[in-house]
């Protein structure tokens, strides 16, 4: 038993040193040594992942962020960001899922912050999941969550967000996204969210061809360029053209 | 060549036959390659019809609808073939000259004119006369029109004036919960109705707002609205000033160095709102910032209301700023 | 046996002189003169399936709980309209496929008539003596647009409700009497009245129907009255003869024909392609809303323009002269639509040209009409593209804040452009064939002189 807990503290000691590393080479310029943040702007060169030319790196602390934020922003290659300043998209996956681990392991380490959420899905609501997140994420993310427009930002989509990172979105508030306490959304609301979110990733498309399920727009678009243009492609073919002259 | 024979005989013994009025139509030979295909057309028209019967007897199909769909309008442009092929291949389409009806008829129009005339000779006073079928017939129409009146307030607009917020009332979440102050956090927003309001009265436009916490530091609130704020709190309508959206996002930076700053922001137009700044109008469309609601925290922390809004809530009409809200 | 209908008919109504009129009645043949017939087809569908609708739809917004099939809404708080058009959707059989096909005969229609319009304006189709025709024409189409919104409404999903209550806000907006009547048409303020949901049903279902009903088969009825216009196909030919196919039987199975084809490709799309899924959008409350929220398309040019005026209200004093959606919401339209009804007249004056006209132009034999059409059309196009700059920020990440100024720009200038490009096009290509003719006729000649 004990040894097992030496192990288990040996192991994390280890990936915490890992991380650390892993953690210098893509993180400390703009997060800076130890998480504790860059307030004031310095010029730095071009890195993996990142545009290649210079730029001014600032950055907020990750002291007390938890293997929460951390697990968000690598899992969904958010971080380390293309350009500084840019709001954070989901991109390619930087690191192994070991390598995840570890820097995670090291972020959490840097001062007390929340775990990583196991949110239970199939305990929720899919009405009230509807419910809250007409009334909380709508605005945004636009009700079938196909994503939207802010001014000055895009809330994503969520067709490729998992259950954790769902979760985790929620309690961070990523980029100008706000962020939800467990008093504004508890966790058992939270469940309904996402079950939600997923249900809706495949949602009840009974009409047929769903074109986007954004509505008008595709609608319109279908109006003019398959029907309108099919039946004056008709008129073409049942009426005469003019001869020219 | 085949065509050409039969063509033929059925026309020389069309001519046995004795007509007593002449051909209308001219002649032309038959298409039998056309015909099959528009009976063809027809009879795939009503397999489809059958398709589509059978289609809604059969409850437990899937994708009924797009089968539905499908089956019908495959008939309807089955017909719609058929008939296309003997508009243009079966029928004889001539093209015919005629003149087109003539662009006015003056005799006619004299006669008109003079029948009109004519027939108000025998009044004598016509002024008087037309004064009294105008006066008739305007005041019957207008009376006809009256009860159209029912239909709304046409010159009450008091109405518009009106919110459910007034002095000591709490703010209660969808739920129905008052809100505590400490209920409230930063870069979060909450929508806040009047305690006390029912389903129905939460869809006035005067009902809804939605709560903010800055810190009290970057709170730069206009000097008529010092006081409105609650420990940083800042409420505001939640229907947008310009087309009465609902105002359902909250842009909270997580780095404000690089990020953009904060903002109510509207859906239906993008009107962006600066809550530190008394609701101020950062970009898009609307003319007038958003109604600001006066907060005071009461004694066990709950947040009330201090009065009602500093300005009127809902989209801008002419009374706008003629008049203060009422409560 | 059709002579016994004939005699049967006849002796009972004595209309056979004007049923054989009707039947050699001459339409001139060209693909262009079939646009109307599709809106009109696409009228009939929407009535039928909107009949069907009727008997299932229930107007009304007292307040229900959901306990369908339909999972995420079961338990919701929804009013009785949008509850019976989820089930319109989900428990009438084939209900969905009639409420599709209606919502795309509406959106096709619309379509049919703007391209209807436009071959008549471009034509010229609209001068004496069919100026009466024309004008009712676009009554027709303003009337529609206000039809379509209604319907689009009285579901009261989300979407529909957000469409609603900026309608609501345009019509406030009106300066002076705006408050007055938007309170008198919805039994108060926003969201008004029990009363609203049954007002604006009989207006959609009854109403309107009527009146559009009634304009088109005035509309018809002139048009045969005056008679078709034609293209001059030969150079022989004048004013004062049409030459066309008859209705029967050359015309009358190729019109058919086309009904059955526009009434299938609509079907096909009832039933194929999905339109306004409402039970994906939820109930409306005023407190929510949706983000990227649009109109359907024959409204996006007002979106558009309502998203392009700069944020101010023109106060004056303490009075509210003109609140902001005044200019997107009533002035663009009635601009749009007062060049509409006002151009004939305005071409009157500027040719002088008073006579009546059988024969209509190509497009290139009047470059100035040609010119300003094009203009006003990519004016209204661009307004409308601008409506839609948020799904654009979207697709291709272009910010939406700098697309509203770029566009802001565009719209005054880019029509001009356009204008000037057709004004070009036209003359280039009249000039094109003057060669053309030219050089025939002096091939010609030199045949001539060979022989």
């Amino acid at each position: 038993m004990t040894a097992h807990v030496a192990l288990a503290v040996a192991i994390a000691a280890l990936s915490t040193g890992q991380g650390k590393q892993l953690y210098g080479q893509y993180c400390i310029s703009c997060h800076g040594a130890n998480g504790e943040g860059v307030a004031q702007a310095r010029t730095i060169g071009g890195a993996p992942q990142r545009i290649q030319e210079q730029q001014s790196a600032r950055g907020p602390s990750l002291r007390g962020v938890g293997a929460l934020a951390a697990d968000f922003y690598l899992r969904t290659g958010y971080m380390p960001l293309h350009r500084i300043g840019d709001q954070p998209r989901r991109s390619r996956v930087l690191f192994s899922d070991l390598e995840i681990r570890d820097l995670v392991a090291y972020i959490a380490s840097l001062g007390s912050g929340p775990a990583i959420p196991r949110p239970q899905p199939q305990l929720g609501n899919l009405a009230e999941g509807l419910h809250l997140f007409t009334d909380h994420c709508a605005g945004c993310h636009q009700v079938v969550a196909q994503g939207g427009v802010v001014t000055g930002a895009l809330p994503p989509a969520l067709d490729d967000a998992t259950d954790v990172q769902i979760a985790e979105a929620v309690r961070i508030g990523p980029y100008v996204m706000p962020k939800f306490s467990e008093t504004a959304i508890t966790n058992t609301q939270l469940n309904s969210i996402v079950r939600y979110v997923d249900w809706i990733k495949h949602p009840d498309n009974r009409g047929g061809w769903a074109i986007g399920d954004i509505g008008p727009v595709p609608e319109g678009l279908v109006t003019w360029f398959l029907a309108a243009a099919l039946l004056v492609a008709l008129c073409v073919v049942v009426g005469k053209r003019l001869k020219r002259a | 060549m085949r065509k050409y024979l039969t063509a033929a005989i059925v026309l020389l013994l069309g001519r046995g036959h004795a007509r007593r009025t002449p051909r209308v139509l001219p002649t032309a030979p038959p298409n039998p390659g056309a015909e099959a295909a528009a009976v063809a057309l027809l009879f795939l028209a009503a397999l489809l019809g059958v398709g589509f019967i059978v289609v809604y007897a059969v409850s437990s199909l899937p994708d009924q609808t797009q089968l539905l769909g499908a089956a019908l309008g495959l008939s309807l442009l089955s017909i719609a073939g058929a008939l296309i092929i003997v508009g243009k291949k079966l029928v004889v389409t001539e093209e015919l000259v005629e003149p087109y009806p003539p662009d006015e008829h003056p005799g006619e129009q004299e006669l008109v004119v003079e029948l009109v005339e004519e027939s108000g000779e025998r009044i004598t006073r016509r002024r008087l006369f037309k004064l009294g079928v105008g006066a008739a017939g305007g005041t019957l129409g207008l009376a006809a029109l009256t009860p159209a009146l029912s239909f709304g307030p046409l010159f009450q607009t008091k109405y518009f004036r009106g919110t459910p917020w007034r002095k000591g009332r709490r703010l209660v979440d969808e739920g129905s919960r008052p809100y505590r102050a400490s209920d409230i956090e930063e870069n979060d927003f909450y929508t806040a109705f009047p305690e006390g309001s029912t389903l129905q009265s939460r869809e006035d436009l005067g009902a809804p707002i939605v709560l903010v916490r800055l810190p009290k530091s970057r709170l730069r609130l206009p000097p008529e609205l010092a006081g409105y704020a609650a420990d940083g709190i800042v409420a505001y309508s939640k229907i947008c000033t310009h087309a009465g959206c609902a105002i359902s996002m909250y842009r909270a930076p997580l780095f404000q160095p690089d990020e953009p700053r904060p903002a109510l922001v509207c859906p239906c137009h993008y009107s962006t709102f600066d809550p530190a700044d008394g609701g101020s109008v950062l970009f898009g469309p609307a003319g007038r910032r958003l109604p600001m609601l006066p907060l005071a925290i009461d004694a066990k922390g709950y947040l009330r209301a201090k009065g009602t809004f500093d300005d009127q809530v809902g989209p801008t009409w002419w009374g706008t700023h003629i008049w203060r809200p009422t409560p | 046996m059709i002579r016994r209908a004939v005699r049967y008919l006849d002796t009972r109504t004595g209309t056979t002189p004007i049923v054989r009129k009707t039947l050699r009645y001459l339409f001139p043949d060209h693909w262009s003169f079939l646009l109307g017939e599709i809106a009109l087809y696409a009228f009939i569908v929407l009535v039928a399936t909107g009949i069907y609708l009727t008997f299932f739809f229930v107007d009304s917004t007292r307040e229900v709980v959901y306990h369908g099939p339909y999972v995420p809404l079961q338990g919701q708080h929804m009013s009785e309209a949008y509850r019976s058009v989820l089930n319109i959707s989900m428990t009438v059989r084939a209900g969905l496929l009639i409420r599709q096909t209606h919502h795309w005969a509406a959106n096709v229609f619309i379509a049919a008539i703007i391209l209807h319009l436009f071959r008549v304006f471009f034509t010229g189709a609209y001068r004496k003596p069919r100026g009466l025709i024309y004008v009712i024409g676009v009554t027709m189409l303003m009337l529609t647009l206000l039809e379509a919104y209604l319907g689009y409404s009285l579901v009261d999903d989300l979407l529909s409700g957000m469409g609603l209550v900026i309608g609501y806000s345009v019509g406030l907006s009106i300066p002076f009497v705006g408050a007055n009547v938007m309170s008198w048409l919805f039994h108060g303020p926003f969201p008004g009245q029990s009363t609203l949901w049954p007002r604006m049903y009989i207006a959609h279902v009854l109403i309107f129907p009527v009146l559009i009903g009634t304009l088109l088969t005035v509309h018809v009825l002139l048009v045969a009255m005056r008679h078709h216009t034609q293209f001059r196909q030969t150079a022989t030919e004048t004013e004062r003869t049409v030459r066309g196919v008859p209705a029967y039987p050359g015309q009358a199975p190729r019109s058919i024909g086309l009904m059955f084809a526009t009434a299938g490709v609509l079907f096909l799309l009832g039933g194929l392609v999905q339109i306004n899924p409402i039970w994906l959008w939820g109930p409306f409350h005023t407190y929510v809303s949706t983000n990227g929220a649009q109109p359907d398309w024959y409204l996006g040019w007002l979106i558009g323009a309502l998203r392009l005026v700069p944020s101010f209200d023109l106060v004056i004093g303490k009075y509210t002269l003109v609140p902001n959606p005044f200019w997107g919401g009533v002035a663009f339209p009635l601009v749009v639509f007062g060049f509409l009804y006002l151009w004939p007249a305005i071409e009157r004056k500027i040719t002088g040209d008073t006579a009546f006209h059988n024969l209509v132009e190509r497009p290139r034999d009047n470059p100035l009409r040609t010119a300003l059409g094009i203009g006003i059309v990519t004016w209204v196009l661009l307004v409308f593209i601008a409506g839609s700059s948020d799904r654009v920020y979207v697709w291709l990440n272009v910010s939406y804040t700098s697309q509203i100024d770029i566009y802001r720009v565009l719209v005054f200038v880019i029509p001009l452009l356009a204008a000037a490009i057709a004004h070009r096009v036209c003359e280039e290509l009249v000039a094109g064939e003057k060669v053309e003719r030219d050089e025939r006729a002096a091939e010609a000649e030199a045949r001539l002189a060979r022989t």
